[in-house]
């Protein structure tokens, strides 16, 4: 034993009715290491993670944390080993102040009624220098940005004696440049001795921080590898367990007419406050133009706006010259626009529907699918039969509930549906969010597909990489504006990154577009 | 796929251990009082199933209830309550016997159908106003429709009691619909194919509207675009706004059908049976509905058998009340019972499924497994 393990699972089983989530996973993870785990959506990463923090009871195999063997534990056993857990959604009181946030549920008394407040505003304060947190304990939670919101969660785990931090999809809400800060934190934790695991399923970040890799398919662990010896190939392959095409392959693009046309557009979200401040955009045929932002800054509205789902307050969408500003939702479809929501559970699918019912939503006026408000079943069974197996959706059962389905099969049902009309604008909101990476070669591939038929694409995406390599024309929102237009190809991460979060060309006039 | 025979199986298995229960909480009620559950239930199904006679009256009593359960189920699978299938009886009853009286002379083949349109028209036309109140303003169905249901109540008494009260009656209540707009009873018919029911036996035609309205609402719900429509604006609306939906006329549509059923209830008790709208003649019929629908499980079938249940609870309790010490009040308590028994045994049978079955499932549809 060259050093001792902080996690040390040997054949960990966990089975479901229908699904073996974790199947005899080993996992050794030594102390002080960086170490990932990868793996497609249900390949059960989550799941053996939620077995050594004892949120889940597993069937079989045994665990050690820091030497000491975890059995039937309940979480607060293991936060008292030295486990802590970061969660994806935040666990934060708004109205509390940082330091009160960290030591919510483990106050230091001052006497037997009070808080020690000047102590909890202490630790949070060194806890904050030692690793570079950069956090004020007294500011209140709600005026923090998501990334700082994350370094409370983070020091609220510190602070209750973790040694052994687990974050699940950290950086999924994070802007590039807080990816980088939070990737120093965690090597700066590393460094003072504190062991991290990581669950993404995000290549880049696995090779760019993680010592060692743990790749998940199926339930089973498929391969431990050195980060510092491995491609996003190879991860990738593991992952899916066949050869995976990462980069999108697409032909420069030969832009036509003007399909898109904002002009001056303003809009209020669902607050009251104004989410669109004047946005100016023109999609043509035949080009991808990808909105990159942080999200939150008119990009749900914008999209909205142009579908038909959110008035505007002024300015105007024009669709091959037809004025189509605030038409209703149907008006616009029928006009030739397409719809991949952000939200698919909460739009894009009715969940208790089946597939074939979800294949027809929007479309179930058509005449391929209805006459005279009667439904022709045999059209909606045969189309819906073609469609799943075009696009190879899985389970491939028409009479499916579509909440039966994984995140990657319902995206494929929407998109099959969306890019099945021929549209002559699709608009792409987040389409790739949550699902795995097979599913993510698929819609991307869709995408482009569509260009080159001769769509006008509006791609709008809190992945910066997939805005990179999918769009012919990048544009960066932010405020409610657009602030800044690049040349896909002709730009670094970097630069649209620093634009996303207001530097450089905020405040300026909006480029034109 | 295991998911859709899951639910389906907790679709009948549910209304049935909660029936079965509830017969077992009804027979502890019956010995408590001193009386053997076995004879008592032996009463009650003999007088419902023991004659012909009685078949007619559960048949009988169901009709109504047939056209309350849909009522209420159809809003439901709109995502709306309709709580006022009471108020648009009323509506639909006094509306049907007062075009009954006004068209007096017209034929029974022009009068008839045209009398079922307005019991229908004047149902739809009250929960119209909820429904439009809320698609407007999104004020809330449920407070509305039971609002709606004094106002009926109130309305249709006043109109019997100061307007349309029958000339030297001391009974609220109109003067009989002309011959032409009673629909036939079945004991006629019933004869000559060799079924015996007596001829006073008060079932009738609107049983057959009922069973109409059953498949009307079946197909419309399962095979038109309004239906589609309907259920997408009450499994998930953001969904169906997102499709091009009209959320709000949606709403103000199937809140209309689920009134029309309701009105439909006066196919039975004006036309088929008192020949006249009588003030306060319905008792509850409208409420009654909600329980049908929740046994029924809001589908259109599934309210025909709940319908049919109490159609056999209330013939039986007749026969309870006339032969025997218990309580006519006991088949109540048994109905009430077999509600509350529905709603708990649904949720234990959902969550013991749901942590058996598809514990997998989010692992499966959620990602991060």
């Amino acid at each position: 034993m060259p050093e001792r393990y902080a996690i040390e699972m040997r054949g960990v089983t966990k089975r479901y009715p229908r699904v073996v989530a974790n199947d005899r996973v080993d996992l050794a993870v030594p102390e002080g290491e960086i170490h990932a785990i990868v793996g497609e959506n249900g390949a059960g990463k989550s799941t053996l993670m939620k077995v050594l923090y004892g949120l889940v009871p597993p069937d079989g195999g045994e665990m050690f944390l820091l030497g000491r063997p975890l059995s039937r534990h309940r979480p607060s056993d293991a936060i008292r080993l030295g486990l802590g857990m970061v969660h994806q959604h935040f666990m934060l009181v708004d109205t509390l102040t940082v330091a009160e946030n960290v030591v919510l549920g483990e106050e230091p008394l001052k006497g037997r009624l009070f808080i020690d407040t000047e102590a909890a505003r202490e630790r949070v304060r060194s806890l904050s220098v030692e690793y570079g947190f950069d956090l004020d304990p007294d500011e209140r939670v709600e005026n923090l940005s998501v990334g700082l919101e994350q370094r409370v969660e983070i020091v609220k785990v510190l602070y209750r004696g973790a040694r052994v931090l687990i974050l699940d999809e950290p950086t999924g809400v994070l802007t590039p440049q807080e990816v980088r800060e939070l990737f120093s934190i965690l090597r700066a934790l590393r460094d003072g001795g504190r062991t991290i695991v990581f669950i993404t399923h995000k290549l880049d970040e696995v090779l760019d921080l993680a010592d060692r890799v743990t790749v998940m398919r199926d339930g089973r662990v498929t391969g431990v590898v050195d980060a510092a010896s491995t491609t996003k190939e190879e991860l990738a392959r593991m992952m899916v367990g066949r050869d995976v095409l990462l980069r999108v392959e697409k032909t420069p693009a030969d832009p036509g007419e003007t399909v898109l046309q904002i002009d001056g557009l303003h809009a209020k979200g669902i607050q009251g406050t104004e989410a669109l401040r004047g946005v100016d955009l023109t999609v043509r045929a035949r080009e991808i133009v990808g909105v990159a932002g942080v999200q939150g800054n008119g990009q749900t509205e914008l999209v909205e706006a142009i579908t038909g789902l959110l008035d505007a307050t002024s300015g105007s969408v024009k669709l091959n010259g037809r004025d189509i500003t605030n038409r209703r939702p149907r008006e616009v479809r029928e006009l030739g626009v397409a719809h991949i929501p952000e939200d698919r559970q909460a739009r894009g699918l009715v969940l208790d529907f089946t597939v074939a019912e979800n294949l027809i939503l929007g479309r179930h006026l058509s005449p391929d699918y209805s006459r005279r408000g009667l439904l022709d079943m045999d059209a909606i069974d045969e189309s819906a039969r073609r469609l799943i197996g075009e696009h190879d959706v899985r389970p491939g059962d028409p009479d499916v509930g579509a909440a039966h389905l994984s995140g990657g099969n319902q995206q494929k049902l929407i998109v099959a549906r969306e890019l099945d009309c021929s549209p002559a604008l699709l608009v792409a909101s987040q389409p790739t969010r949550g699902v795995d990476i097979g599913a993510i070669e698929f819609v991307h591939e869709s995408l482009v597909r569509m260009r080159d038929r001769g769509a006008a694409v509006l791609l709008v995406s809190a992945e910066l990489q997939e805005i990179m390599s999918l769009s012919d024309r990048i544009v960066v929102m932010y405020g409610g504006r657009l602030v800044a237009e690049f040349h896909g190809g002709a730009v670094t991460e970097e630069e649209v990154g620093l634009s996303m979060i207001g530097g450089a060309t905020a405040g300026q006039e909006p480029v034109a577009v | 796929m295991f998911p859709r025979r899951w639910t389906h199986i907790t679709g009948v298995l549910s209304p049935v251990v909660a029936v079965a229960a509830s017969f077992l909480v009804g027979g502890l009620v019956v010995a408590s009082i001193g009386e053997s559950p076995l004879r008592i239930y032996g009463i009650l199904f003999r007088g419902a199933f023991g004659s012909v006679d009685g078949i007619g009256y559960v048949l009988f009593n169901a009709t109504p209830l047939i056209f309350a359960g849909l009522a209420v189920a159809f809003a439901f699978r709109a995502g709306l309550f309709n709580i006022g299938g009471e108020g648009q009886i009323y509506i639909g009853s006094f509306a049907c016997a007062a075009a009954g009286l006004g068209l007096r002379g017209l034929p029974a083949p022009l009068l008839v159908p045209v009398l079922i349109a307005v019991s229908a028209a004047g149902g739809a036309l009250w929960a119209a106003i909820p429904g439009f109140l809320r698609a407007r303003f999104g004020a809330h169905e449920v407070i509305n429709t039971i609002m709606m249901n004094f106002i009926a109540i109130g309305l249709t008494s006043y109109l019997v009691v100061n307007v349309f009260k029958e000339p030297g009656q001391m009974t609220p209540q109109t003067a009989e619909i002309p011959l032409a707009a009673h629909l036939p009873r079945l004991a006629g018919a019933l004869h000559p194919i060799g079924v015996p029911l007596p001829y006073a036996n008060p079932l009738n035609v609107s049983l057959l509207v009922a069973l109409g309205a059953v498949l009307a609402s079946w197909f419309i719900l399962r095979r038109t675009t309004l239906g589609y429509e309907i259920r997408a604006v009450g499994l998930n609306p953001q969904a169906a706004e997102y499709a091009g939906i009209d959320v709000r006329r949606t709403t103000v549509l199937a809140m209309c059908i689920s009134g029309a059923f309701a009105g439909l209830v006066a196919t039975n008790e004006v036309m088929g049976f008192r020949y006249r709208f009588l003030d306060n003649f319905s008792g509850g019929i409208g409420f009654m509905g909600i329980a049908v629908a929740l046994l029924g499980k809001n589908t259109s079938l599934g309210v025909l058998f709940a319908a049919l249940l109490f159609g056999v609870l209330n013939t039986g309790a007749l026969e309870v009340d006339v032969f025997t010490d218990v309580p006519r009040e006991l088949i109540l308590v048994l109905q009430a019972v077999t509600i509350i028994l529905v709603v708990v045994v649904n949720e234990v049978l959902a969550r013991r499924l749901a942590a058996r079955g598809s514990a997998a499932a989010p692992a499966e549809a959620e990602g991060g497994a």
